[in-house]
């Protein structure tokens, strides 16, 4: 049907890379949340908490969550465009440079390269590698989409473009720092004015790499996957507009109750509530496409883990507004109830998302079946599972930390010391090591089944292979 | 609708709204602000760091403290009373960055600088479990093997346009990296005057302790001393960065005496407990000392 080949090898790179660093990302997560109940693991100075921690939302985010997102999106680009990448051969040096990129990346913030900056913590040497890896993907992907052969750019490609516009805006202007040596720089803006660009940055990282891309792909691979078209289409473009324009204006809502300007404070809660319809835009688009035949749920096993995804990412979007109104934030902010709420995304709607984007992807590639329908779906159980333990133990947590603390004596004094808060919180915190091991288990399954899905393709290839020299 | 069409098949146009509809926000949140005065608040008492005290903020930044402690005390009840002060805007015109932190899973550090002796710091970064058996908080004993990165934190200082002396890079040749922590902590949220947030009424604390004789006073009293005050004045009270209680009960101070320094502290030398602690707590940590007379 096809008069070209698409050219795949990028694709299942950045997908196997992304699964490794997924592996090493998950594994010093469950390291971190066992030195919260027990200090004794932690393994001065390289493995303390503090360098471990940064260690951990890195590798997971940049190495697991956007090494996917580049493997994705080289095969839907060529898809959506119905044409091969522009520059083949820069994409397998982009490839390249992200595998050394996050292995320096990793090893930096063990040293402890810290800009201490959340989610814009690596120095600058590594940020320049960064905006490099950026234009190389950038260049790819727009000419590709430029030069397309499809009048029409799919939803999936909106999502894309504001992606990649979005994410360099954002993290050229939160990384202008002052050089002070190649292991240390500091962040050009003070005080204040360095928490508003900070958090600007940090919830639109969020917006722009953990929820656009995903949405990406969840508009592409959820029909494709179903069969059903997508319900509407009008829905989609207000969804997508109104949710690029109101993303941007929310960032301080992570500063409520701070000393920066009241006025700002303000107007990022009140974008915050309004974010809400937007994001249920696409939670609504999701169900009702499914809505005109709940079977697929049942029959087809992707279809579990979208649907499953986008109620998370629904969940998150009435939750995450909700913590920024003053009252429930000073409430919550600060406790684990914010861990909990990020494990759900990052968990549930990012990482469920791209599982089953992946389980899509493989056997296309390699013209086979998904090795085990019966593993996906032990895989899907346990990921649930685990990510649902992990953020209610986590919001029992926050909420009885920040009870705690909040609680005083009829004579005005505080009902808990600091510690005493701190002792309640080890049962929980053990019990969401145990839900990390039962998600880690399912992942394990996922690589498992993806692993033998390749090697079952390349069998058969060989076979069919054989069979043609036989015949010749 | 050709004008739409053109919008979802044009990629050029098409990125080119996206990057005007994202900068809207951008433009009103976060430039127009950035070049506003109000961003830029400076307290007259804030002075920059010191070399010593940036080299001690550079190793806070390393060790990522900012994920478990938080540098902004909130101007809600609990905070205050947890912490002191609520943070001001000005104090924060030298912190490239901004280390406010989004998690307490240690205590906020903004009042920490004069709270406790530096004894106290030099001790609890070596061993926190020595002073909160139950402290999660990592060992952070390292800190004592290392000497502070000499040239390096000039460049820094340079980097920043801090002024320094002489004097200054003598002090951090013969410092190590827990000196700089140190210095550092100790300078926290110092350019806001500390005031104690719990002032006692002299007059509403009685002449003689009345729990008295009361035996579950004092193993309450002992419990209490074990978790907050055993760090400093050792596990058997005899002493450590505070002097040692079994003298200090022998020589028969009268209760209320003893109450109001529990309550209020030394000014850089022992925090107050008056915001920790009610009453009762307070008469119990009394007796519990008073039993420990030789």
């Amino acid at each position: 049907m096809n008069d070209y080949r698409y050219d795949y090898e990028t694709v299942k790179g950045f997908i196997l890379s992304a699964i490794f660093w997924g592996v090493i990302g998950l594994v010093a997560g469950l390291w971190i949340s066992a030195q919260m109940w027990d200090a004794s693991l932690n393994i001065p100075p390289y493995f303390n908490f503090g360098r471990l921690r940064t260690f951990h939302t890195n590798v997971l985010a940049y190495g697991l969550g956007i090494g996917a997102e580049f493997g994705v999106f080289y095969y839907l680009v060529i898809r959506l465009t119905k044409r091969p990448l522009l520059f083949p051969k820069l994409a397998r040096f982009h490839l390249w440079l992200f595998n050394v990129g996050i292995a320096i990346a990793g090893v930096t913030l063990l040293l402890g390269w810290n800009q201490s900056l959340e989610y814009a913590e690596f120095e600058w040497p590594i940020d320049i590698a960064i905006v490099i890896l950026w234009v190389i993907f950038a260049i790819n992907i727009l000419g590709t989409i430029i030069k397309r052969k499809e009048e029409q750019m799919y939803i999936s490609l909106w999502y894309i473009i504001a992606t990649i516009i979005t994410v360099a805006i954002l993290y050229i202007v939160n990384n202008l720092s002052i050089p002070a040596g190649l292991d240390k720089s500091y962040h050009l803006y003070a005080g204040v004015n360095s928490a508003n660009v900070e958090w600007w940055y940090g919830h639109n990282a969020v917006g722009f790499l953990f929820t656009t891309p995903i949405l990406a792909m969840f508009y592409y691979f959820l029909p494709k996957s179903t069969g059903l078209p997508i319900y509407s289409h009008r829905l989609s473009i207000i969804s997508f507009w109104s949710l690029i324009f109101a993303y941007l204006w929310t960032g301080a809502h992570h500063l409520v109750y701070t000393p920066l300007p009241d006025w700002i404070q303000t107007l990022g809660i009140a974008f915050t509530l309004f974010l809400i319809a937007p994001s249920w835009g696409s939670v609504v688009n999701g169900y009702f496409t499914v809505e005109s035949d709940w079977s697929v749920m049942k029959n087809n096993y992707l279809t579990k883990f979208f649907i499953a995804g986008i109620t998370f990412y629904g969940l998150q979007t009435i939750q995450g507004p909700s913590q920024g109104i003053r009252v429930i934030s000073s409430l919550i902010h600060y406790t684990d109830w914010v861990p909990g709420h990020v494990h759900m995304g990052t968990m549930g709607w990012v990482t469920m998302t791209i599982c089953a984007s992946v389980y899509y992807i493989i056997p296309h590639i390699y013209k086979t079946e998904i090795y085990s329908i019966k593993l996906a779906n032990a895989h899907f159980w346990l990921v649930l599972i685990g990510q649902l333990a992990f953020s209610i133990t986590m919001w029992i947590t926050g909420v009885q930390q920040g009870a705690m603390w909040k609680m005083t004596n009829p004579d005005g004094t505080l009902k808990y010391t600091f510690m005493e808060g701190l002792l309640r919180n080890y049962p929980y915190w053990e019990l969401r090591t145990l839900a990390g091991i039962v998600f880690v288990i399912g992942m394990l399954l996922f690589i498992y089944n993806v692993m033998m899905t390749i090697k079952k393709g390349k069998a058969e290839l060989e076979t069919k292979l054989q069979a043609a020299s036989a015949t010749a | 609708m050709s004008e739409n069409k053109k919008l979802y098949s044009n990629a050029l146009i098409f990125s080119l709204a996206a990057a005007i509809t994202v900068l809207i926000g951008t433009i009103a949140t976060v430039f127009i602000p950035m070049f506003t005065k109000g961003m830029h608040p400076k307290l007259e008492n804030l002075k920059p760091y010191t070399a010593i005290q940036l080299a001690g903020r550079d190793i806070y930044q390393r060790e990522g403290c900012v994920n478990c402690h938080t540098q902004t005390v909130r101007p809600l009840k609990s905070d205050v009373l947890m912490y002191g002060d609520y943070s001001k805007a000005g104090e924060f015109a030298y912190d490239h960055p901004f280390l406010w932190g989004s998690k307490r899973t240690g205590p906020d550090l903004a009042r920490i600088g004069g709270k406790y002796p530096d004894d106290w710091h030099y001790q609890h970064m070596t061993n926190p479990q020595a002073f909160y058996e139950k402290s999660n908080m990592p060992k952070y004993a390292f800190l004592n093997d290392r000497k502070v990165a000499v040239e390096k934190t000039i460049a820094h200082m340079k980097a920043l346009g801090f002024p320094y002396t002489e004097d200054d890079i003598n002090t951090l040749k013969n410092s190590t990296e827990m000196d700089a922590m140190v210095a550092y902590l100790q300078v926290l949220g110092t350019a806001v005057e500390r005031k104690s947030v719990i002032t006692v009424d002299e007059s509403m604390i009685e002449e003689v302790s009345p729990l008295s004789g009361n035996k579950e006073a004092v193993l309450k009293g002992q419990r209490l001393y074990k978790a907050e005050c055993a760090g400093c004045h050792g596990q058997n009270a005899q002493g450590n960065i505070g002097g040692s209680l079994v003298d200090y009960a022998s020589a028969e101070s009268p209760d209320r005496d003893t109450y109001l320094t529990i309550a209020n502290g030394f000014e850089g030398a022992m925090p107050g407990f008056a915001a920790k602690y009610d009453k009762e707590e307070i008469w119990s940590l009394v007796e519990y000392i008073k039993s420990l007379k030789k």
